[in-house]
């Protein structure tokens, strides 16, 4: 019988990575579900007159998109943000992350621009109070302020149908 | 039609390596001479096609051919020849067909270094790494192939990561994979023991020189990845924990278990099914680090692209793999027998502590990096295990194995009494005590005083050596012709022994002075300003822009002094790679015996002025050199002329003869 225990481990084993091989890897850990999304008071990157604040926000359900110029992925995903939060009627607002405002313009210019706005966020602080672990990343912040949801990496179409979009509309 | 080319060679040793896989194994089974001897030259023929395969990868990437998908997303025209080679690895189609070309040359060289062993034996051997390769070509072929051409073709690649833009990854990846696919060697010669039931000392012996060679190229490869972590990714650190990382220190710590318990079976017979089930578990640990890095279940800073289906083939080959040998294990086992009896105190008795010392090492480290997914499967909730913990669990547990470590070579075998180990151990004793309390006057503390735990960790570092040079003082004194003339007869294997223990030693000596003394300072400096750290003065003399062959930097120069004598002119550079418009920090380091200085760039800050962080790290470079004397070690016990001479005339030779005439050799 002892000589069948790895083998009895092992299995064990097996069926743990099976499962763990099913979970979504990149559904990183944040801290901040269902907390109070950390306060943003930036100027607007076309408009620096304007400010975004989470307040002014309430009683909607929201998208905050961190991205970037320099973020290769962020451009993978932007024709996806062009085409179905305009078509799903989701309202977007983008964190600028550590970047020129010059090039940020430039690079919305020319790939084009999702965003209702994006606030400036060129050194990083407001990226670190959200845990921003990578670029890009999507919160989902509800109508009282909170984060409800996140997601790590690009968008794709797939992604927004199956779990951005669901979790958007449970919320409205 | 290069690619083409590379596609079909990959089919064609499909075909090979189960012919390799099959007729050989039927062949020793009903004794059909003609099957047996197919084992060969197929693994020739496996080997050869395998090669080209690869060869016409590494021509894709130096001919630019961004007309397969592959090339396209790991490499750019900008990028230097060298690096284009080494993009070969850079992803994970590359990295799955450099594995399976390395487990091919093992094979091959299995197939020429084993003409003294029997050819049934051989046949199987043979036979069981065709049918890995089996499985490494179908997932190749299937879900992995790095053929696969992109239409329309690109006009330009996306560039290879540039953390991996470095001369130490151009080697870093095969050397590792060496040691991982090095281990299929001892998994196969095992299952073919089991497989023919003649589990004897013979057995262990032929898988010795293999198992250390493997564990040898583990060694550098795990060094290598430590030092590339260090000054690529700019943190200061030289080991994180991380899951990628751990991956290749599990099989280090079950493989370094297994040599010593092979030395065991081969000299005294005993503890056969525990060497088995250490030869099987090693290979799978490499296995497990291959579906950790690949199936991106774990996240980590070095995870690849995930893909379910990968993830899901690398698991159910494993499990095919592990699952069917641990199963033929526990079929076979209960035949084996013990070996030889020994004390309660004697030299079989000191390894086999040793032995299960650094499998629950290894056990501790499994925990920890597979913790975060059981806990995420289970409760979902999502949690990462950190340094910490594996300080904590970790370190403790290799503290008797350090000290056994001292003990073990001078210990008899079958009985070794206390009274006498104690008298021959007592001088080395005496001589670490004295030089860990004697240590820390003669050296300078750190930012934090002198604490306990590492004096502690220096009286380890000591006894390492003492007890290594206490054995080998006396064994070779007072003999006849002189302690020369002995010292030319003691077999390459011992002295491997000694170098390796000793290279432990030194190692504890560089990571506990440069973990525990280390000084660093984060600042922003204005340019022309001066700052103190740890009795250097760093000085910001000045940056200018500079530009390599893909990417653009800012090169800063900053001059450091002591006491007003020039040290070393430091140039750490902020680069931008130009593909991706991604930035790198890259760290200037001074080498030095008893100190690196370590420069990284921060962000600029205002006109003139940088964030820098500045480290002095006392004894970082014997890190590297007690790994180096490991691994040394390791190379003159794998080529001990033992292995090489007679072994036809050997095997035949009863156990316990072998060793009541070598009562101190290896081990």
């Amino acid at each position: 019988m002892r000589f069948k225990l790895p083998f009895a481990i092992f299995i064990v084993l097996a069926i743990l990575l099976a499962v763990g091989l099913r979970r979504d890897p990149k559904l990183l850990p944040s801290a901040l579900i269902d907390k109070p999304a950390p306060a943003i008071d930036l100027p607007l990157l076309h408009d620096p007159q304007q400010r975004l604040k989470v307040e002014g926000l309430r009683g909607q359900v929201w998208l905050l998109n961190v991205w970037a110029s320099w973020c290769a992925p962020c451009r993978d995903e932007l024709p996806v943000l062009m085409e179905l939060a305009g078509k799903d009627g989701v309202v977007l607002y983008g964190l600028n992350y550590k970047d020129k405002s010059d090039a940020a313009r430039t690079w919305l210019q020319r790939w084009g621009n999702p965003y209702r706005g994006s606030a400036v966020d060129s050194d990083g602080r407001v990226g670190i109070d959200y845990g921003v672990y990578g670029v890009p990343e999507t919160f989902v912040i509800d109508g009282t302020g909170r984060i409800r949801y996140k997601h790590a990496g690009p968008i794709s179409a797939d992604i927004w149908r199956e779990r951005l979009l669901p979790v958007v509309r449970s919320l409205q | 039609m290069i690619p083409e080319i590379g596609v079909f060679s990959l089919v064609l040793a499909l075909l090979v390596a189960v012919v390799q896989g099959s007729l050989p194994l039927a062949g020793a089974h009903w004794g059909v001479a003609g099957w047996i001897r197919l084992a060969r030259p197929a693994a020739f023929g496996q080997f050869i096609f395998a090669a080209i395969a690869l060869a016409c990868l590494a021509w894709s990437f130096l001919d630019n051919d961004f007309s397969v998908l592959y090339v396209a997303s790991n490499s750019h025209a900008d990028l230097p020849a060298a690096y284009r080679f080494a993009a070969v690895w850079g992803g994970h189609e590359g990295s799955m067909l450099l594995w399976l070309c390395l487990l091919s040359a093992w094979t091959v060289a299995v197939a020429l270094f084993s003409r003294q062993l029997p050819e049934a034996y051989v046949a199987r051997v043979l036979a069981v790494m065709g049918w890995l390769s089996v499985g490494f070509l179908l997932f190749l072929l299937f879900l992995s192939n790095p053929f696969t051409r992109l239409m329309p073709p690109a006009l330009q690649g996306r560039d290879l990561n540039p953390l991996l833009q470095d001369p130490g990854m151009v080697v870093h990846p095969p050397v590792l994979y060496m040691g991982y696919v090095g281990f299929s060697v001892a998994f196969a010669f095992a299952i073919a023991a089991l497989l023919s039931g003649e589990l004897n000392a013979a057995w262990a012996r032929w898988s010795r020189p293999w198992t250390v060679a493997a564990w040898v190229f583990l060694t550098l490869g795990i060094l290598m990845g430590s030092a590339w972590a260090y000054y690529v990714l700019g943190w200061g650190g030289w080991w994180f924990w991380d899951p990628v990382e751990n991956a290749s220190f599990m099989p280090w710590l079950v493989g370094t278990a297994l040599i010593h318990s092979l030395a065991v079976t081969e000299q005294r017979g005993a503890f056969r099914s525990w060497t088995v089930l250490l030869a099987i578990c090693t290979f799978s640990l490499s296995l497990l680090g291959t579906f950790l890095v690949r199936s991106g279940v774990l996240t980590s800073v070095h995870a690849f692209a995930v893909d379910p289906g990968r993830g899901l083939f690398i698991l159910a080959f494993m499990v095919a793999v592990v699952g069917g040998s641990l199963l033929l294990f526990g079929w076979r086992a209960p035949r084996i027998g013990l070996g030889g009896r020994f004390g309660l105190l004697s030299r079989e008795s000191l390894l086999l502590s040793n032995n299960v010392v650094l499998t629950v090492a290894a056990m501790s480290v499994l925990i920890g990096t597979l913790y975060p997914l059981a806990l995420d499967v289970l409760s979902g909730q999502k949690i990462s295990v950190g340094p910490p913990y594996f300080e904590a669990v970790f370190v403790p547990i290799m503290v008797p194995a350090i000290f056994l470590m001292g003990v073990g070579p001078i210990a008899r075998w079958k009985h070794a009494p206390l009274p006498e180990l104690a008298r021959r151990l007592r001088w080395a004793l005496a001589a670490s005590c004295v030089a860990a309390l004697l240590l820390p006057f003669t050296l300078p503390a750190g930012q934090r005083g002198w604490p306990a735990m590492s004096t502690f960790a220096l009286l380890l570092a000591a006894w390492a050596v003492a007890s290594a040079v206490a054995h080998a003082w006396q064994r070779l004194r007072g003999a006849p012709g002189g302690w020369l003339e002995r010292a030319r007869r003691q077999p390459s294997g011992w002295y491997g022994m000694l170098f390796a223990h000793a290279g432990i030693g030194v190692f504890i000596f560089g990571a506990t002075m440069a973990n525990s003394f280390e000084s660093r300072q984060e600042l922003r400096l204005n340019l022309g300003e001066q700052v103190a750290l740890a009795g250097f003065e760093f000085r910001f003399e000045g940056i200018a822009p500079a530009s390599g062959p893909n990417y653009d930097a800012q090169r800063a120069t900053v001059q450091v002094t002591r006491h007003g004598q020039a040290v070393a002119t430091l140039h750490p550079e902020k680069r931008v790679y130009r593909a991706q418009q991604m930035p790198l920090s890259q760290a200037a380091i001074d080498v030095g015996l008893t100190r690196d200085l370590f420069v990284a760039l921060g962000e600029p800050a205002g006109d003139a002025a940088w964030t820098m962080r500045l480290h002095v790290k006392p004894f970082m470079a014997w890190i590297w050199a007690g790994c180096l004397l490991m691994a040394f070690g390791g190379l003159l016990a794998a080529t001990d002329r033992r292995y090489r001479l007679g072994m036809a005339a050997r095997k035949t030779r009863a156990i316990g003869a072998t060793a009541a005439l070598r009562p101190q050799e290896g081990a």
